[in-house]
């Protein structure tokens, strides 16, 4: 029995939120815009009018202004957001239990059944964009398939509030003429890489060969290979409410064996770099941090530890993975690849003012991180450096510029793939 | 310096009201009453209740469609908070 899988995506969804909660300025450009003062001011999302003056999401404050200077800029409100997250979820399970939610904002459901195939999923998802529209006043766009993969790439293609349909029949004219660039985890890395290959779009990943694939990018290049065909078997999980963002984390595999102290300190500072900041851009804080080791043997282990407050400063959560570290690993081989990842995860509150000399130091360290984090997204990652890590190449690698995000279902929960 | 438009959700048009309410032991609630301003107005009759949003004052929740006094208006539960829309 063929399964179908629905993407259903929130069009501009903190947009679209506030949008609905400002009548009055529906219809002028409006864009919801990381807090200046925390974490550094980039354009989260934007409505429709916003676009067309080129705003674009990811962009600094400043720039979307200039090419705007009209657009009204707006503080996120997540609490909110998640409230609508969740009673988005809620109207999907009226349908099916199996709902995966991949961020705030997007779901995978699980439709399959005995009566069910694509004529009816149409129908079904026109009832989900009117009780989406009527219950909660925001547009879906609906991707559906018989795999995850292309359900999503479906609600990519018909933005917003429109309905795409990816069958067996179809999939070779509607799927594979669109940039590579486009499947779920390729991103610019990858790109670049096909790129240099000669794979421009969908269909040229298909038709290539999965032996030099695999050659080239590892299993990775499996996978793609047979996302690419629509081969994409996963399942759609079912999840509590906690899982939607828990957990941000980076992982390498060095391009030369990790030795000593020093340079564990090293690659720790670089993945703690990129997780903090990675924290601070969704305005987030840890409150648990773990960490991973594989040796060149290829054994691994993992040890985590709780934090005496959340935190999202660089500092602190790169000291934690260096007391980890020495705390509990003591066979002291060389290592093929670290991990570092930030679980236990809550809205960064603003910190209490407080005259302690203690909070005034982390008042201190917070400042440095944010300038540190202006700074590179204005003028580029490698703008500032630790002089730590310049003494080596090891530390010259930019973890958060090349990390993939890979969502539950496909590998460990948020967990990040490097390919190198 | 950009200026932050600051996090409300009451506007001009929208204003949280006083209502009384009925909660039953099956855990279903029906207002019975609405103040608005010095006024109290006994909900005559309710025509429908279901989930709903308001695109016209912002916000979404289970909406009440009330008659008062011959006028049908939309009385909305948003968390547990009341937003009439007329």
């Amino acid at each position: 029995m063929a399964r179908v899988i629905f993407h259903v995506d929130m069009n501009s969804f903190y947009a679209a939120v506030e949008c609905m909660y400002r009548p009055e300025e529906r219809h002028l450009p409006l864009a919801v815009g990381g807090d200046q003062e925390k974490r550094h001011g980039i354009i989260l999302a934007k409505n429709e009018y916003a676009k067309r003056y080129g705003v674009k999401t990811g962009e600094a404050l400043w720039q979307a202004k200039q090419k705007c200077p009209s657009l009204r800029i707006v503080s996120p409100d997540y609490p909110l957001y998640m409230r609508y997250s969740r009673k988005a979820r809620e109207i999907y399970t009226d349908y099916t239990p199996k709902v995966e939610a991949f961020g705030l904002d997007e779901c995978w459901l699980d439709l399959s059944g005995r009566d069910m195939d694509f004529h009816k999923a149409s129908a079904l998802a026109e009832e989900l964009h009117v009780r989406i529209a009527e219950e909660l006043g925001v547009t879906v766009s609906v991707g559906v398939s018989w795999n995850k993969v292309f359900a999503k790439l479906g609600s990519d293609m018909n933005k917003p509030d429109g309905t795409v349909i990816i069958t067996p029949e179809n999939y070779r004219r509607r799927v594979w003429p669109l940039p590579v660039g486009e499947l779920l985890y390729v991103g610019p890395a990858t790109t670049r890489k096909f790129h240099h290959a000669g794979i421009e779009t969908i269909g040229d990943l298909a038709r290539s060969s999965p032996e030099w694939l695999q050659d080239r990018l590892g299993k990775v290049g499996l996978m793609l290979w047979s996302f690419a065909n629509g081969e994409d078997r996963s399942e759609v999980s079912e999840q509590d409410d906690q899982a939607i963002v828990k957990s941000v984390g980076n992982s390498v595999t060095t391009p030369r064996d990790i030795v000593g102290d020093s340079d564990v300190k090293l690659i720790f500072y670089a993945l703690g770099e990129s997780v903090a900041a990675r924290l601070r851009e969704q305005g987030l804080e840890a409150s648990c941090v773990s960490i991973s080791v594989r040796d060149t043997e290829l054994y691994g282990a993992g040890w985590q530890m709780t934090l005496n407050r959340p935190t999202d400063l660089t500092l602190e959560i790169v000291n934690a993975a260096l007391e980890l570290y020495h705390k509990n690993y003591h066979a002291k081989q060389p290592l093929r690849s670290m991990g570092l990842r930030a679980e236990k995860l809550s809205p960064a509150d603003p910190h209490q003012v407080n005259f302690l000399p203690e909070s005034q130091r982390v008042e201190q360290y917070a400042k440095i991180d944010r300038t540190i984090d202006r700074l590179r997204q204005r003028f580029g990652y490698t703008s500032v450096r630790r002089a730590y890590l310049l003494q080596d190449d090891l530390g010259r690698m930019d973890a958060k510029g090349s990390h993939v995000i890979a969502p539950i279902s496909f590998l460990k929960a948020g967990e990040k793939i490097c390919l190198n | 310096m950009l200026e932050l438009i600051p996090q409300n959700h009451e506007h001009n048009g929208k204003v949280y009201i006083p209502v009384w309410a009925y909660y039953s032991s099956d855990g279903r609630i029906k207002p019975l009453a609405v103040k608005i301003g010095d006024e109290h107005y006994t909900i005559d009759r309710i025509l429908d209740v279901r989930p709903g949003a308001s695109r016209k004052l912002g916000g979404f929740g289970t909406r009440y469609l009330c008659r008062i006094r011959e006028q049908v208006l939309e009385l909305y539960l948003e968390d547990n908070r009341w937003f009439m829309e007329s």
